[in-house]
């Protein structure tokens, strides 16, 4: 019974990550039609700088401050906008393309980092020991209350996503996407919103990476990889609806769900065929993709626009 | 300087020779289509696999194993555009890059069923470097140049002399007037993707001989690809032929340790070339050298 409800617990977790990953990439490609390729980068930014905050002091890595969960996951936000400032200011004034082919560039960039610094990241060995918030509370409650946490954050970060979406910032955003010289014409500035609009999704992929370690309590260039990361918020967002936030959430659950369903199924199989499972399942996301984008371009809740009262 | 040239140069051209084999088939893609193919990388690592395999089941050198490399990578590339892209023409540029994304990761899951996730190497016979005046250089890098420069040239022949590469430049320079002007579109785009494919796989043998092959070998030289291609101006074949070598040779000898014995770059920032390399371009020339597609 405990079994299984720290293992619904655990899903749920993950699943409430995701929706602030998918509802961060909504921000940039949903609104604003920025692609970024490089989501693993940013929540990897943003994992690193909780950790590094929040553990204890150890002789492998930089600092172990001690700092409270609800100071460092804020700071985790501003590293990833931080790290999307340079490159945004540079790529965002050219074709989408090339943001899309720099945002790869940029998650080369910090597995690099990551894996090289040691004095920084502590290397291969990682960061170790990060206390999870309301761990103290024993082991149903501590994690039913951090999955608690996370819902409150995912809550929070969808009633911002939505006030932004509505506010005349996000119809700026949108009528850019849609047609970038009427929204000139009408005295917007797309270098600059899109530049907000990248920000504040990468913000909220920081945030994301900062929850993901604090619920693994463990952080390492392995930890964090593309295809779970970066493809799999795709693959959320395009699912669930593009443009809409609760697409976002929703395809986040949706497709979360059927990863970790897969995951099982694939776990109940001898050793080689769960191997081989892992990689049907990495071929049929892939042809998921493809058959949603030509079949169901809007996703599982399209974005909705113009009248309110729908 | 020898050491310069044995150690740095030379690799920095066979590098650079892969890259620009690679960033052609980007470059030509994006001029007819209009899309960054992000799954160019993927079916360059298929490529090398198939060659391999070939190689393994029937006794063959590698080089001898390019033709079957070609003969997967071709319909695989004519497949992908047939049964995903071609559906996705009419939406926007970013839709199809996503989709090839998707056709990216399905690729590599083949390779990783079919081949596992271990590195491997093309059976490689010990030959001893070619050595003229101190001058030392490895059989199978004088022929990874060499191949790539003739297939440059054959390229350069199909692109200037024939009927259907003139399309294909006019479908690169401005697609509506090609349209209304009779250009068969639809054949130009299957030309494309053969062409890109063939010179793909190329790549992929080429670099599976130089280094080793595993799945993710070809994503990992994508960026630097994207680089090249951008650097020499997208849609122009010929510029990112030379940004590939550019690229390749920058990377090479930026590990060259000129001060003091120092390395001016540590290796393991090596990849960190190219993004430096497509940053300065997109910063000071975003049209790139050869006045691309902005």
């Amino acid at each position: 019974m405990e079994q299984a409800l720290l293992y619904a617990a655990t899903l749920g977790t993950l699943a409430g990550i995701y929706g602030v990953l998918a509802l961060g990439l909504n921000l940039q490609w949903g609104l604003t039609g920025l692609m970024n390729f490089g989501g693993l980068g940013f929540v990897a930014v943003g994992a690193y700088t909780a950790a590094l905050l929040t553990a204890p002091p150890s002789p492998t890595h930089l600092g172990g401050f001690g700092v409270p969960w609800w100071l460092a996951w804020p700071a985790s936000a501003c590293a990833s906008a931080l790290l999307a400032l340079p490159i945004g200011a540079i790529a965002l004034r050219l074709r989408a393309d090339y943001l899309a082919i720099a945002t790869i560039g940029i998650a080369e960039i910090v597995r690099l980092v990551v894996r090289n610094e040691d004095w920084l990241t502590g290397g291969p060995l990682g960061v170790t020991a990060i206390p999870r918030p309301f761990e103290s509370l024993g082991t149903p409650l501590g994690q039913i209350a951090f999955l608690l946490l996370v819902g409150a954050v995912l809550s929070l970060l969808f009633a911002a996503a939505q006030a932004a979406a509505k506010s005349p910032f996000g119809r700026a955003l949108r009528a850019l996407r849609d047609d970038e010289e009427a929204a000139k014409a009408a005295g917007k500035n797309p270098a600059r919103l899109r530049l907000h609009a990248f920000l504040l999704g990468a913000a909220f992929m920081g945030v994301g990476g900062a929850m993901m370690t604090a619920f693994f309590k463990f952080i390492g260039p392995d930890a964090l990889e593309p295809v779970t990361v970066t493809f799999l918020v795709w693959v959320m967002l395009i699912a669930g609806g593009s443009g809409n936030n609760w697409g976002a959430v929703a395809g986040a659950v949706a497709v979360w769900a059927i990863w970790a369903a897969t995951d099982w199924l694939a776990a109940q199989l001898p050793g080689e065929a769960a191997t081989r499972a892992a990689y049907v399942r990495l071929f049929l996301i892939g042809l998921a993709l493809q058959v949603i984008l030509i079949a169901r371009p809007e996703g599982l809740i399209g974005e909705r626009v113009g009248s309110t009262q729908r | 300087m020898l050491q310069l040239v044995n150690f740095y140069v030379v690799p920095g051209l066979v590098l650079g020779a892969i890259y620009a084999l690679s960033a052609t088939g980007l470059s030509l893609i994006y001029g007819v289509m209009r899309f960054a193919h992000f799954a160019h990388g993927d079916l360059m690592a298929l490529g090398a696999y198939v060659a391999l395999g070939a190689s393994t089941a029937f006794g063959i050198s590698a080089w001898a194993a390019i033709p079957f490399a070609a003969a997967v990578t071709v319909p695989v590339a004519l497949a992908a555009d047939a049964l995903f892209y071609a559906r996705l023409r009419r939406s926007l540029p970013a839709v199809l890059l996503i989709s090839s994304f998707g056709v990216a990761l399905m690729l590599r899951a083949v390779i990783y069923l079919i081949f596992g996730p271990t590195p491997v190497t093309f059976p490689r016979p010990i030959v001893p470097p070619l050595v003229w005046e101190g001058l030392r250089i490895q059989r199978r890098h004088v022929w990874i140049i060499l191949g790539s420069a003739l297939s440059a040239f054959v390229l350069h022949l199909i692109l200037s002399r024939t009927r259907a590469g003139r399309a294909m430049r006019a479908m690169s320079d401005d697609p509506d007037l090609a349209r209304i002007t009779g250009v068969p579109t639809a054949g130009v785009i299957r030309l494309t993707w053969v062409i890109a494919a063939v010179l793909v796989a190329l790549a992929g043998v080429f670099l599976g001989l130089d280094t080793q092959l595993q799945p993710v070998m070809g994503f990992n030289v994508l960026l630097a690809s994207f680089a090249a291609a951008i650097l020499g101006g997208i849609g122009r074949p010929w510029g990112a032929a030379f940004g590939g070598l550019i690229l390749g040779l920058a990377e090479e000898c930026a590990t060259y340790p000129l001060l003091a014995g120092a390395p001016l770059l540590e290796p393991t920032y090596k990849s960190a070339v190219a993004f430096a390399v497509l940053i300065a371009t997109l910063l000071f020339r975003p049209q790139g050298l050869f006045r691309g597609m902005i």
